[in-house]
């Protein structure tokens, strides 16, 4: 390995069946067989999940947070986009 | 308080076949616990822990089972914290300094194969609670063999200095672990009766499991010496009495003590 700092892994973790993966936190390590093992010895301790994905944190393609006022903010007043402003029919209840 | 004389240890056969897996995963997870905050990064800093923990939990049930069919009212504190150097059954490979980090991965994994072929044997045990430990245990022993596994391919066949560190290890490790198949009376006593294998009939597999990782981590396997380690026939090495020291310091300082 030519470099001197191990990559950074962005870790995700499926507490249940059913659920989404959710991002936990993050681990160094060499490689990815070894960050999955990594992320299983820090986030999984305490029977945390059941399934574990690991990303190369520079594979994530992440938004500029300087961009935010053109990225977000437009949408700020189109309060007309939440489903609010339609009758819902008795029979479906909590939507 | 209750005193042992030096010859409280003598049990039999059967027993001592069980005192010697648990003395092996107690002493080991011992040794490990001494990386606790120590170790080259967090994450493997945490995974020797966990390691660790994992070893001391599975010395926990097998040093109580040991205790109740004993029956003379040792508990798993005692047989852990009160026995003198020879009273003790692991292997002299588990008792060794650590070494450096490629040291110690390579003894995981070298004793972490050994345990997996065990713990699987273990399963079909006469001894229904020794069966029942086994099966909680090969998982972790299944899990502390990948780990240190790929930590061996990976500094074996990594730069210069982690190669010449993992073949001096080998180097250094390998003869002692004749010892975990070197014959013995206590193993055809268990193999008779159905309590668990004798150690040698696990070589092929261990083999098996172990040459091609270090194979595939350009290791050179030492030639065969007849040197023969004697850790479970209670013949221990000069490393043994200053682990027992530190580890036995609470109980004997504080006999007795909870918290």
């Amino acid at each position: 390995m030519d470099q001197k700092e191990w990559p950074l892994w962005e870790v995700f973790i499926r507490s249940r069946n059913g659920l989404d993966h959710k991002h936990c936190g993050s681990v160094h390590a060499t490689d990815a067989r070894m960050a999955l093992q990594a992320a299983r010895n820090v986030f999984t301790r305490r029977q945390e999940g059941v399934s574990i994905w690991v990303v190369r944190g520079d594979h994530i393609v992440a938004s500029d947070p300087d961009a935010k006022p053109e990225m977000f903010d437009p949408m700020e007043d189109k309060i007309y986009r939440h489903p609010t402003f339609y009758k819902l029919p008795d029979e479906v209840d909590y939507m | 308080m209750t005193y042992f004389t030096l010859n409280a240890g003598a049990m039999t056969p059967h027993l001592e076949y069980r005192l010697r897996i648990a003395d092996n995963a107690l002493i080991l997870g011992q040794r490990l616990s001494e990386w606790c905050g120590h170790a080259p990064v967090l994450e493997e800093d945490l995974a020797l822990a966990n390691i660790a923990l994992d070893l001391i939990g599975q010395a926990r049930l097998l040093l109580t089972h040991v205790g109740v069919l004993e029956n003379k009212g040792r508990d798993e504190d005692q047989l852990a914290f009160l026995r003198n150097e020879h009273e003790y059954r692991n292997v002299t490979l588990v008792e060794l300094p650590n070494g450096d980090f490629a040291a110690t991965v390579l003894r995981n994994f070298l004793f972490s194969a050994f345990q997996t072929q065990l713990w699987q044997a273990l399963q079909m045990s006469t001894d229904t609670e020794l069966a029942a430990i086994a099966a909680k245990s090969l998982k972790e022993a299944r899990y502390h063999q990948r780990h240190s596994g790929e930590w061996v391919i990976r500094l074996g066949d990594g730069t210069q200095e982690s190669h010449t560190r993992s073949q001096a290890a080998l180097d250094r490790l390998w003869p002692y672990t004749a010892e975990l198949f070197s014959e013995s009376p206590v193993d055809d006593a268990a193999a008779r009766d159905g309590l668990g294998p004798a150690w040698i009939s696990l070589q092929p597999a261990w083999s098996q499991a172990v040459l091609p990782v270090l194979e595939e981590a350009t290791l050179k396997i030492p030639v065969p010496s007849p040197f023969r380690s004697r850790g479970k026939f209670g013949v221990h090495s000069e490393h043994f009495g200053h682990l027992l020291t530190e580890m036995q310091y609470l109980q004997r300082a504080y006999p007795g003590g909870t918290w």
